[in-house]
């Protein structure tokens, strides 16, 4: 059997929107992957370390919050930290273009905006993930 | 092997990965299994059951928070289905638990029932042990209590907690299922709700008439405003008190070691019969001939059986 590969999904910050995060959770499952959904407010702290207990190969972070430029570099940096820049992390939501840049340089690996199919966010995961 | 170094010094990372390597069966898993063993069995294992949206997920956050006072380490392993149709699934037991994720005494794992052939309760046992060498002293199990796998799962714990609801159904329901064997601690959640004290007099009513040793309590809980979890922490010590006094303790763990060998035994020889080429395409053969009646399922099975050399 082919491993499953194994997904953060989480909402870091203090927006309570997470429609959209549920609705990733929901693709990446269907596309057969096993998806940790860990629910609202989540403090970088909180999902790095349910990343490396969970030994997940990708994060996905959706935030709406505005809050992205502190919050994401924040996670990049924890994993570089513990020594686990190999998982991939990824962020999605309400992020202008302007922002991805410095994101990027941070150790974001892609940012998925509104409009975005879920094929594709499942395409990049699969193409990108750790062999 | 640096892992297991790891995992004997506590790390958490090497603990994470090794519990990955015997869920994805990578190359090398046995190997690591086989050196675990021996330092394994020390930690008190505790199944959380019961029916889905019953409050496991939160009443376990209750517990172990509780249990932390004591300042002993807790794993969690929390078991949520596999869809069987795209192969992937959604872990949410996180979601109850979120505190206990910035915890560094407690750690936590989801795992996916997957496709496997009765293999769930091996890999479930197998990253029991591994948390045990991490250094957990109680190891929290946490599955909905649905399907035979799952039962074998948590009837492997030393003590299992059935976590029931009021208005699910009636007394019938609970023979039905046969959960009134399983549970050494009985909790009523959302015991604020109406008919908790019916669904109380019910179970006690069914564990009136089980002639084993040990009679459960039935407890009753309001798990989210944190309420009942002292008394059902106290019942789970007088379980485990009462199969240390006796030699229950040492009983269980022998069915269970026994168990865990025959699951072995099986598991093995599926994959060795249904990964032979020459078998599937057997397989594959005689299948056609049974759907054209030509010959019977019995026959064509038979036939396969007497090809096959272990």
């Amino acid at each position: 059997m082919d491993r499953p590969i194994r997904v953060l999904v989480s909402k870091p910050g203090l927006d309570g929107h997470d429609r959209g995060a549920k609705v990733i959770a929901r693709a990446l499952r269907d596309a057969g992957m096993e998806v940790i959904y860990t629910g609202l407010r989540q403090t970088p702290e909180q999902i790095v370390n349910a990343a490396i207990q969970e030994d997940v190969d990708v994060i996905a972070t959706s935030i709406l919050s505005g809050a992205h430029g502190t919050l994401l570099p924040k996670i990049a940096e924890l994993l570089k930290e513990q020594g686990a820049q190999d998982i991939l992390f990824i962020g999605g939501g309400v992020i202008p273009d302007e922002d991805i840049p410095e994101l990027i340089e941070s150790g974001v690996k892609a940012i998925f905006t509104p409009g975005t199919p879920t094929s594709e966010t499942v395409e990049f995961i699969v193409n990108n993930v750790r062999k | 092997m640096d892992l297991l170094q790891g995992l004997k010094k506590g790390n958490k990372r090497a603990a994470a990965k090794l519990i990955t390597m015997i869920e994805n069966r990578t190359e090398g898993y046995q190997d690591v299994l086989k050196e675990i063993h021996k330092s394994s069995g020390k930690a008190y294992v505790i199944g959380i059951t019961g029916p889905p949206g019953a409050g496991k997920s939160t009443l376990t956050d209750k517990l172990v928070k509780e249990i932390r006072k004591q300042d002993k380490k807790v794993a969690i392993i929390a078991i949520d289905p596999t869809s069987p149709f795209s192969g992937g699934s959604i872990l949410g037991d996180r979601i109850r638990m979120n505190d206990l994720s910035l915890d560094p005494g407690v750690f936590i794992r989801s795992m996916g029932t997957r496709g496997h052939l009765g293999g769930l309760s091996v890999a479930t046992k197998s990253a029991i042990k591994i948390l045990d060498v991490y250094g957990a002293e109680y190891i929290f199990v946490e599955t909905v209590g649905v399907g035979q796998s799952e039962i074998e799962i948590v009837k492997s714990a030393d003590t299992t907690v059935m976590v029931m609801v009021p208005g699910l159904g009636d007394d019938i329901q609970a023979i039905k299922a046969g959960i009134m064997e399983i549970g050494d601690v009985f909790v009523i959640n959302k015991a604020d709700r109406d008919g908790a004290n019916r669904t109380r007099a019910e179970i006690e009513m069914m564990l009136d008439f089980s002639n084993s040793e040990f009679k459960p309590a039935v407890k009753m809980a309001v798990a989210v405003d944190n309420k009942g979890i002292n008394d059902i922490i106290d019942e789970i010590e007088r379980h485990k008190e009462y199969l240390m006094k006796t030699d229950k303790y040492h009983h269980n763990r022998v069915t269970s070691a026994r168990e865990e060998i025959v699951e072995i035994i099986k598991e093995n020889i599926t994959d060795k019969i249904f990964n032979d080429h020459l078998i599937s395409s057997q397989l594959a053969e005689l299948t056609q001939k049974v759907v054209k009646r030509e010959i019977d399922p019995y026959t064509a099975g038979f036939n396969i059986l007497k090809s096959i050399k272990l």
